[in-house]
């Protein structure tokens, strides 16, 4: 009701501009999609990003544009012409800006800066121009309502085909993001996930597709720790399940939590990095284990199943809680108990005998909701579990949908469908309900979300 | 044949007739037997012939039976048979939907596991448990976990040292028919029965 209200809001204080709702690509939205948030389209903020200076920052234009399109909280208006604009803009700069007051002018074209009327009048709210200083690239945000730069930063971009180039850009993304709008990106991240029994990771957007798990064992379920520089994940090997925590970066992999005869799967992070929970499967049945991962020690027993399975464990973002998976009243459904294995009850509310079986939780960075899929007529959706109101709302009704992971902005899931046809990974932005694939590869799987990539594991190979 | 059992009924009558109708005749004297001396020597040959002949395929009788010993007691026989009991291990057994309860068409298939597992006491096998994949990827872990245990905790009741089995789940990570049907899922939710030692000869029940 409160979000209702501030769209209202939002949608008075911006009346003018909702004929942006034309700009608003609706191809990619994918009509069976029912979401629990009313759409309102047209009410994001407009976004320019000019040509970059010179013309060999376009590619660091390219891939902006398009992280700051992916976000979803922009209307990214796309100028044909664009250069001519800029002549137009430092043309009619010397003439007095209408409507933006307090605009800083010293005169001359030089200094002219972007023209704040014209933006306003193209819908845009922010203006995002990209220019060359020495070996330097330095990116202005604008905000074209108060006529004034809003934020300048700069980067030492790697040369475009240097690894690290694609993902030093998204995080000048993430940066303009945060300038405009005060809100966490998504854009220097990669998804984990499984093809063929093997691991790879992915940008966001779809390129610099890598391989993780070097062996010729069959890998799954690989977690990402905070740092987002290691990935955790299970092999096969002789019949057992086998956990590893392995470095993106330098390819070195050490096993955890092992005993050489379990069947240990699903691993997870504590969101301090120090202690692995996952599912270990004996003959006494499944249950959730947690374990020191520095000194692969302290192995603790949270569940007791005895006569059923407790799998999939998932961190609260603050460390004190699990969310699980538990066969205990029979089908699967989402547990959640204290990081110590105690106060274990019901988290995701179910019809006993009509709501079918849930399974895959996973933890919003915000804490605030719980990701999960469950089989609807004998097909998965995936749901969204809110925490504080232990209500469910279902997010996907085409296709089989499956496994969704949380991107670090709480509001971007990725998860498997194979409402294509076959079984791939896709991207659906809950507030708006867009979504797209983000690889066109069958048979991809159990994806995991990073976190924001840190500096030094963005430049790093 | 009507007219052949009419011809027969007919004699028979006549049989009844004639022994209603008077005694047996006198049967004619037998004919007094001469002494043929070379007769008498050609039937002793003969029968000497005979004896001979019914030593010499005792002794073959026996020669044969002595080589199928060896051959039965050969290392060729013996993988022979080594092979067929590794059949009856690897024998497969088969679930329903998201079950991991035994079905009662596996019991005969399980039972004779107990029998290769109780005549052979060095065999160790591991049952890994599969299932379709229809459930979550994750979850069928789980799930196959629990029906590798149902097929061990049946070995185990019966007699056979747990010990000597292992049990493991590839979930839906390996199915054996690449179907999308449930002919296919039928045939990967499933029980499978692996030697992992002692496995190199082995005995029959």
């Amino acid at each position: 009701m409160r979000r209702l209200l501030l769209g209202l809001g939002l949608l008075v204080s911006v009346g003018p501009t909702v004929r942006r709702a034309d700009a608003q690509d609706t191809s990619a939205i994918d009509r069976g999609v029912r979401i629990g948030i009313v759409y309102r389209p047209g009410v994001r903020p407009g976004l320019v990003v000019l040509p970059g200076r010179p013309a060999a920052l376009d590619s660091v234009r390219a891939i902006l544009s398009r992280d700051l399109d992916y976000s979803d909280r922009f209307e990214v208006i796309t100028l044909p012409t664009g250069d001519s604009l800029r002549v137009g803009a430092v043309a009619l700069g010397t003439t007095p800006a209408r409507g933006a007051p307090g605009r800083p002018r010293s005169g001359g074209a030089q200094a002219a800066g972007p023209n704040y009327p014209l933006y306003l009048a193209l819908g845009a709210d922010f203006v995002v121009d990209l220019r060359a200083a020495g070996d330097t690239t330095v990116v202005d945000v604008h905000d074209v309502a108060a006529g004034a730069l809003r934020r300048t930063f700069q980067a030492r971009l790697p040369a475009p085909n240097a690894a690290g180039f694609r993902m030093a850009v998204h995080r000048l993304a993430d940066q303009v993001l945060q300038a405009a709008l005060a809100a966490p990106g998504m854009a220097a991240t990669r998804v984990g996930f499984v093809k063929d029994g093997k691991v790879y990771v992915i940008d966001q957007d779809g390129a610099d597709l890598r391989l993780v798990s070097s062996t010729d064992r069959q890998a799954m379920s690989p977690a990402w720790a905070p740092d987002a520089r290691r990935l955790a994940y299970m092999e096969f090997w002789q019949g057992h399940g086998q956990l590893f925590v392995q470095d993106i970066g330098s390819g070195e992999r050490t096993a955890a939590a092992t005993t050489g005869r379990a069947l240990d799967f699903t691993p997870a992070f504590s969101p301090d990095g120090k202690t692995l929970a996952f599912s270990r499967a004996t003959e006494e049945g499944t249950d959730v284990y947690t374990v020191n991962i520095k000194d692969n020690c302290c192995l603790q027993r949270l569940t007791v199943g005895r006569f059923s399975d407790n799998l999939s464990p998932t961190f609260s973002p603050d460390g004190q809680r699990i969310a699980f998976v538990s066969t205990r009243s029979g089908l699967p459904q989402i547990y959640v108990m204290a990081a110590d294995g105690t106060d274990q009850q019901l988290f995701a509310p179910f019809d006993y005998g009509v709501t079918g079986a849930s399974n895959a939780p996973e933890w919003s960075p915000d804490g605030q909701s719980v990701a999960f899929h469950r089989d609807v007529a004998g097909t998965l959706q995936v749901f969204v579990l809110d925490v504080r109101t232990r209500t469910v709302r279902q997010l996907t009704s085409v296709g089989r949908n499956e496994d969704p992971t949380w991107a670090p902005d709480s509001r971007h899931l990725a998860f498997v469908s194979d409402r294509s046809g076959y079984r791939q990974l896709w991207i659906i932005d809950l507030d708006t309900g867009r979504i797209r694939p983000l690889l066109q590869q069958s048979g991809s799987r159990l994806p995991a979300w990073s976190p924001r990539l840190p500096e030094t594991a963005a430049t790093n190979p | 044949m009507k007219r052949l059992s009419l011809l027969a009924l007919a004699i028979v009558a006549g049989a009844v007739t004639a022994a209603a109708c008077g005694g047996p005749k006198p049967p004619p004297a037998a004919p007094t037997p001469q002494a043929n001396p070379d007769s008498e020597a050609q039937a002793q040959r003969a029968r000497q012939d005979s004896i001979d002949a019914a030593n010499r395929a005792a002794a073959e009788a026996e020669a044969q039976r002595v080589r199928r010993q060896r051959e039965a007691d050969s290392l060729a026989a013996l993988s022979r048979n080594t092979e067929e009991v590794r059949g009856m291990i690897a024998a497969m057994i088969h679930f329903d939907f998201d079950k991991s309860v035994l079905r009662g068409d596996d019991i005969g298939t399980l039972d004779q596991k107990v029998a290769v597992l109780q005549a052979n006491p060095d065999l160790r096998i591991r049952i890994s448990g599969h299932c379709d994949e229809r459930g979550s990827d994750e979850y069928n872990l789980a799930l196959g976990n629990r029906r590798a245990t149902a097929a061990k905790q049946y070995l185990v009741s019966h007699g056979i040292d747990g010990g000597r089995i292992e049990t493991s789940s590839y979930g839906e990570e390996r199915p054996l028919a690449q179907g999308h049907d449930e002919g296919a899922w039928a045939q990967n939710r499933r029980d499978e029965f692996e030697i992992i030692g002692g496995g190199d000869v082995l005995r029959r029940p």
